[in-house]
Formats: structure tokens, sequence, C-alpha cells
């Protein structure tokens, strides 16, 4: 390292004496505007600071905070979409389903809806699951698929004993009624044969009309009354299959869901049930 | 013994030497001034031009309407699925310009490049204001005087002004050039449109006004690769050395036209010496040229010492006069030795080729293209529903777009496994049953389609399906292709 600077001999310039691999560090100025622009850098944020919260515990003279601009935002938008909203929770689903412009909001709002607070149980698009999530989209309604049905559903839920009317009876589980494993083995032969597979029997026939008719039916066309499904149908809520449906009658089944109708608003509600109806089963 | 020692390569590093370029009048000069009227013109005029539309829709003729994704150019409206028709029209100018300067050199560069005719408005404006050449470098080597203050600010100020007439004329393609311009100048326009107004007035001024050459030397890619396009055969700018060499005063007998007087250099926009050879620097504008021609004309000399030519012919004729002496003779013998210009060859052949067959290809694609398309979106969630007869039921979205304003409606038939049940949605049927769907004028219609497989069909899981939508005399307008889902069989 030399000890008086040492000059660059292609740009005139100074050098800083540090030196890696023959490659010799140039001591340039920081150009003008560089310098002026950083000098302007500190000056901004020494005003910023006067100004916005930047420091822990101060504030700042504006009082901005970034939620109270979110929050000043989302009124904007609720101020934007009342008057529809208004509109929609003054009507019925059936209504609303009637007039074109409130249809569309209906949708698209119980898109968003359904997807926040159903999906998790009745799946993306209320396909539903195997194992007492019912589908949505197909037409088999275990509380009814009218407008009117829908909403009650929504509003009230099942089973949830949160709510004095929440729909839905208990099934005895029949292996604790007293029912033989045998029993049950020939009431689920019985059951399929109700939706034409396999052949009806007598005995069968006999415990179904002891135990089953009751709720579900003569010829298991069920009761949406009690919320007892069609047992004469193709759609299995907990599995189509003879052992299955043994393990149904064994143990009952009691699927629940949370009563809506304290937990969303009144316009939600409708436009979750024209949604729902547009699925692809509504009824009348 | 003799020298073996490599010289050392000259430095990568190279300060910037501003150009004063010098004033220069003749037939290049006039061409250039023409080509810039005429190229600004266009720019600025055509965003005011008007072509009725019909209510409701823009009615300027050239227009990026980025708000409601439309490009308007006359008679044809774009949609953004549709921009494949622009990136052929650049893929055009390409190849365009490929043929252009394999034929006659720089011309780009030196003529039609915004950055050149820009330099060229911005020198001229600085000549009005601070003087030529000279009286430009004496001011900037002299002391900091009010006049020389007061004239740059001038300058600036008619740069700048220049400028943002250049950045709001680039806006107008993008709004209605009335109704923006008025709300830029009253305050009234919006944060955006002031920000690429902004963003354009200082691209311009800087780099018409700073950057000016250092664009063409260090920034454009073109200059690099275009050397592939030129070969001897194209047009280029060249000094005429067999006739120029020796250099000498007028007067000293023995030497050849030259006279070393320096217009060359002081015109150059470039600030280089062409009398150096072919050189990246150089974008081919042909100033040299005049500022020769009006040498050679005072000295009652040919013209064309400096001149628009062929590698070829500046081989040949230099050829023709290796050892000649300097004179009329030399002159001749090197002039005779020429060819005419040789346009046709594979090179601009090919070129004209690709030209046509893209240009073909175009066209027949832009004469073929649809206005009504039917997309359908399979649903995927769920991707199939069993109904409680046992039937198997699919869901679509059905996108019905219009790119005309004509309207109309169009019946929905099924293209599949016999037997499939088609019902769309919110729509009525004519009298045959068929789901009628009305189109949305210059817009997409989304439509919802339940197609239903009796249990008794037994398709396989996957099955191809069409939908087509015919129009009153049965004829197909449009259709889109899916799949039914079903479970495994």
């Amino acid at each position: 390292m030399a000890l008086k600077p040492e000059t660059d001999a292609v740009s005139g310039v100074a050098t800083t004496g540090h030196e890696w691999d023959g490659i010799k560090e140039l001591d340039n100025p920081m150009p003008a505007w560089w310098v002026y622009t950083f000098y302007a850098c500190i000056a901004f944020a020494a005003v910023w600071v006067v100004f916005y919260p930047s420091l822990p515990f101060v504030r700042g003279t504006l009082g901005y905070t970034g939620r109270s601009d979110l929050s000043r935002v989302m009124e904007a938008e609720r101020a934007r979409t009342e008057p529809m909203l208004a509109r929609i929770r003054a009507a019925t689903p059936a209504a609303i389903a009637a007039d074109p412009e409130l249809r569309g909001f209906a949708l698209a709002g119980g898109r968003v809806a359904f997807a926040n607070n159903c999906a998790g149980c009745h799946g993306a698009g209320g396909q539903g699951a195997v194992g007492g999530f019912p589908s949505l989209a197909d037409d088999d309604w275990i509380y009814g698929g009218s407008f009117d049905a829908i909403q009650q559903t929504i509003t009230v839920g099942v089973r949830n004993g949160e709510h004095p009317d929440a729909r839905g009876v208990a099934m005895p589980a029949f292996a604790q009624a007293g029912l033989t494993p045998a029993q049950i083995g020939t009431l689920a032969d019985h059951v399929l044969s109700l939706s034409g597979a396999g052949p009806a029997s007598a005995p069968g026939a006999a415990l179904y009309a002891e135990n089953c008719v009751a709720c579900h039916g003569d010829r298991g066309e069920g009761n949406r009354e009690l919320g007892a499904p069609r047992l004469n149908d193709q759609v299995w809520l907990y599995g189509g299959d003879r052992a299955a449906i043994g393990r149904t009658i064994a143990n009952a089944r009691a699927g629940v869901m949370p009563a809506w109708g304290s937990r969303l608003d009144p316009a939600t509600i409708n436009m979750l049930t024209v949604y729902v109806h547009a699925l692809g089963g509504g009824e009348q | 013994m003799p020298d073996t020692s490599i010289p050392a390569p000259p430095p990568l590093y190279a300060a910037h030497r501003k150009v004063y370029p010098r004033a220069v009048t003749g037939r290049v000069r006039s061409i250039k001034w023409a080509v810039l009227v005429l190229l600004l013109g266009v720019y600025y005029v055509v965003p005011w031009l008007r072509w009725d539309r019909g209510p409701g829709v823009p009615n300027q003729a050239v227009l990026a309407d980025i708000a409601n994704a439309r490009l308007f150019f006359f008679w044809i409206e774009l949609w953004p699925q549709e921009i494949y028709f622009l990136t052929g029209l650049l893929i055009l100018a390409a190849i365009g310009l490929f043929a252009a300067t394999s034929l006659f050199g720089r011309i780009w560069c030196g003529f039609t490049c915004p950055q050149t005719v820009w330099t060229d408005l911005f020198l001229w404006v600085e000549r009005r204001i601070e003087g030529d050449r000279n009286a430009r470098m004496k001011r900037d080597a002299g002391p900091r005087t009010r006049d020389r203050m007061l004239r740059r600010a001038a300058k600036h100020g008619a740069w700048l002004a220049i400028a943002a007439a250049t950045g709001g004329a680039w806006i107008m393609y993008f709004q209605d050039a009335p109704t923006v311009v008025r709300q830029i100048v009253t305050g009234q326009a919006s944060l955006q449109t002031y920000f690429f107004f902004g963003l354009f007035t200082a691209t311009t001024y800087v780099l018409a006004g700073f950057a000016r050459e250092q664009v063409c030397t260090y920034m454009c890619p073109w200059p690099r690769f275009q050397g592939a396009m030129l070969d001897q055969d194209s047009l280029v700018v060249t000094y005429r050395d067999w006739r120029g060499e020796p250099r000498g005063k007028p007067k000293d007998a023995g030497s050849g036209d030259c006279v070393d007087c320096g217009a060359c250099v002081h015109v150059c926009p470039t600030g280089i010496d062409i009398r150096e050879g072919q050189q990246l620097q150089c974008i081919g504008c042909g100033l040299c040229v005049d500022a020769c021609d009006d040498v050679m004309g005072k000295l009652s000399r040919p013209r064309g010492l400096i001149a628009f030519e062929a590698l070829a012919n500046l081989a040949a004729s230099t050829a023709a006069t290796s050892g000649m002496a300097p004179g009329p003779q030399r002159f001749l013998a090197g002039m005779a030795a020429r060819r005419p210009l040789h346009l046709i060859r594979p090179r601009t052949m090919m070129y004209a080729g690709v030209l046509t067959a893209v240009a073909a290809a175009m066209l027949a694609g832009f004469l073929l293209r649809d206005t009504l398309t039917l997309t359908a979106l399979a649903e995927r969630a769920p991707p199939y529903v069993r109904l409680s007869d046992g039937s198997i039921r699919n869901a679509y979205t059905l996108k019905l777009a219009d790119k005309t304003r004509d309207g109309g409606q169009y019946a929905l038939v099924l293209d599949g496994p016999a037997g499939l049940r088609l019902v769309v949605q919110d729509t009525a049927a004519d009298a045959a049953g068929r789901p009628v769907l009305p189109v949305r004028r210059d817009g997409v219609a989304t439509f919802r389609a339940l197609v239903t497989a009796g249990r008794e069909l037994h398709l396989a899981e996957s099955q191809p399906l069409r939908f087509r939508l015919l129009d009153a005399a049965g004829t197909v307008v449009a259709s889109g292709s899916s799949v039914f889902l079903g479970p495994h069989p």
C-alpha cells in the first residue's frame, strides 16, 4: 500500500489504495446529484417523523394509521353497496331471484358468503362430502329445496342445540334399541331394495314397518318435516353400501349445522339462499 | 531486434465529449426536414381524427382504450385476446426494417428514428437560441454571463415545452384527445395521466436534449446487430478515399480532393470523422454528404467526395485507381469502375419473401377472425353431481363473446352422446325446445348450462362434448368444446 495517493493511469483519478488481484479502487467523489438526493432524503425523513407514526409510541401529528385507512375504505364500500343490500334485505329470496339486477348481485354476494361460511363442510361448489355433509348441487333435499325451506335451514341450522327451532329430530341407535346384528343386516338389505338395489324380503319389510316407517315412510320416501332422508333414491349421505347402511341403522346419524341466523345478517342469508338455490337443485 | 511487445488495449472507459454539430444545408438536409415534418405531423394529427362508431363508443379513429380494454383503429376494433395482431404488425415492422437496412443501410437511424427526429428538432431550437457551433462552443467555454444564463434558460424552457407537447401527444393515443388535453390544461386529469404525461415529457427532454448520440452509441441495441443485415451492396455513408487522398490545401499540387477543412466532422451529430471509415457511431444521416458537397461546389470540384455508396463500389473504385496520381483522370477512372446498385440479392429476396408470407398470414388471420365466439368451461367443483334418480349431471359456464354491436340471439344445441339433456339457467326456449342465448353487444354474456345423462346411458368417465350455436337458418355460427365427466363405470 502506497503512502501517498496513487493516480490511476487511464482515468487520472486517485485510487483509495485498496487492491484486489490487481484491480484498484478509484477514489471518485460522489456525484453531486447523488449527494443532494441523499440530503433531500434526510430532510424528508425528518419531516415524515413529525407527521407520520415512525417511532414507537409516537403517533405523528396527522394521527394517521393504516387501520383507520382500511376502515375508511371499508366504510366507503359499505356505503356503496348499502342501497342494493337494503333492497335485498327487504325482498324475499324468491322475489330476488325474479329480478335480474338483484339476482346478479345476490349470486355474486352469495358466492363469497358461501366460500366464507359454508364451503368448509359443503365444499367449494356445494358438492358436499360422504359422511354427513349433504350436496347442495343435487336435487335431493333433506329439509326441502324451495327458497323458503333453504332460507329456514340456513337461519335455524340443524340439531345444534342453540336455536329452539333447529331442524332435525334424533334417530334412535337401533343396536341399543334391541336389534341384533342379523336383523340389522336384513334391514339394510331391505333399505337397499327400496332404491332397486337387490330384492325385497318379507322379514326385512316387517322389520322396516316396525322400526323405520314412522319417519322414513312406507316406500322410503322420507319426511322433510322431520329431516328423515329419502331412502329410495340414489343419493346416500353416509355411503350407500350394505355395511355403511348397517352402521347407520345400528349407531344412528345426527348431522349438525350451526344456526346462521345469529351469525349472518338477513341480507347475507337472502343472498346465500338465492345462491344455493341456483347451484342446480332449487325447487319451486 | 524488432519490437514484438503487444500494444496495450485501448481503455474501456471514455469520458463524455460534448458534440456541437454545425448547421448545414443541402439535399440530404432538405429530405431530413421533410421527413421530420411529415412524421411529427402524422404523430400529432392522428389522435385528432374522428371516426363515428355510434353512440356510447369512442369516436377517436386511433385509440388504445386501456380502461375498456379495446383497441380502435378506424374501422377495426380489437379485444385484448387479439393482441397478436399487434404482435404481427411489430414482426412485420421488424422484418421491414431488416429489408430496408440491407438495401439502403441505416436510413431508419439517420432519417426516421424518433431519437434522430427529436434530437434534430432540439438541435434546431438550440441553434435559434444559442447560435451555431462556434458561438455555442465559445459561450460554453467563456464566463457565466447574464446573457449566457438567459439563453440557456430560454433553451431549456423551449425544450420542455416541446417535450410536454410530445408527452401530451402520446397520452392522446390512450384517452380521448380533446378531453385529455382540456383536463391536463385545466388540472382535472387523473394522477395516472399526469404521471405518464410527466414521464414522457421527462424522457423526451432527457433523451433529445442531453443523451442524444449516446443513446445511439451506448443504449440502442440496433446498431450493434444491424451489421448482420448490411453487406457490401448496402448503401452506407462513405468517404471516397480513392479520390480524396492525399489530403492537402486547394492549391497544393499532387493532393487529392479532400482539403481537410473539417466540415464533415463539424456537422456530424455523433461527433465522428467519416473519413476514418465505417464506424458503429455513424447513424447514416448523411449530413456530412451535404457539408462536403457544399465545399466541393465552392472549389468547383465534382460533388460526392462523401456519398451514399455501396462498399463493393468503393472497393472497385479503389482498385481501378490504384497507383494513379490525383487529378481528373483518377476521378473519372474511379467513377467508371462503379456498378449500378445491386438491389436484388438472395438476402433481399429472402426478406421480401418473409415479409410477404407474414403479411399474407396476418391478412388471412384478420379476415377470418371470429366476431362471435362461444367458450364452454366445465365446472370443476364438483366435476359431476349424482341426482336422486341416479343420473349424472355436469355444469358448464358458457361465455358468449360478441365483438360486434349488432346484437341477436342464437339457439344452443349439444353435439355429444345421444340422450343428454341440456338446460341453460335463466334463458327462454324456442319452439323446438332449444335454449335461446341472447348476445351482449360488444361484450361477453355468461350462462350456466346443466347437462344431464340418464342412468341408463352408461357413459365413459370422460366424454367429449360440443356446444353449437345456431342462427335462425340453422347454420352453426360458433361452437365450443368441453368434456362430460362421470364416475368410473
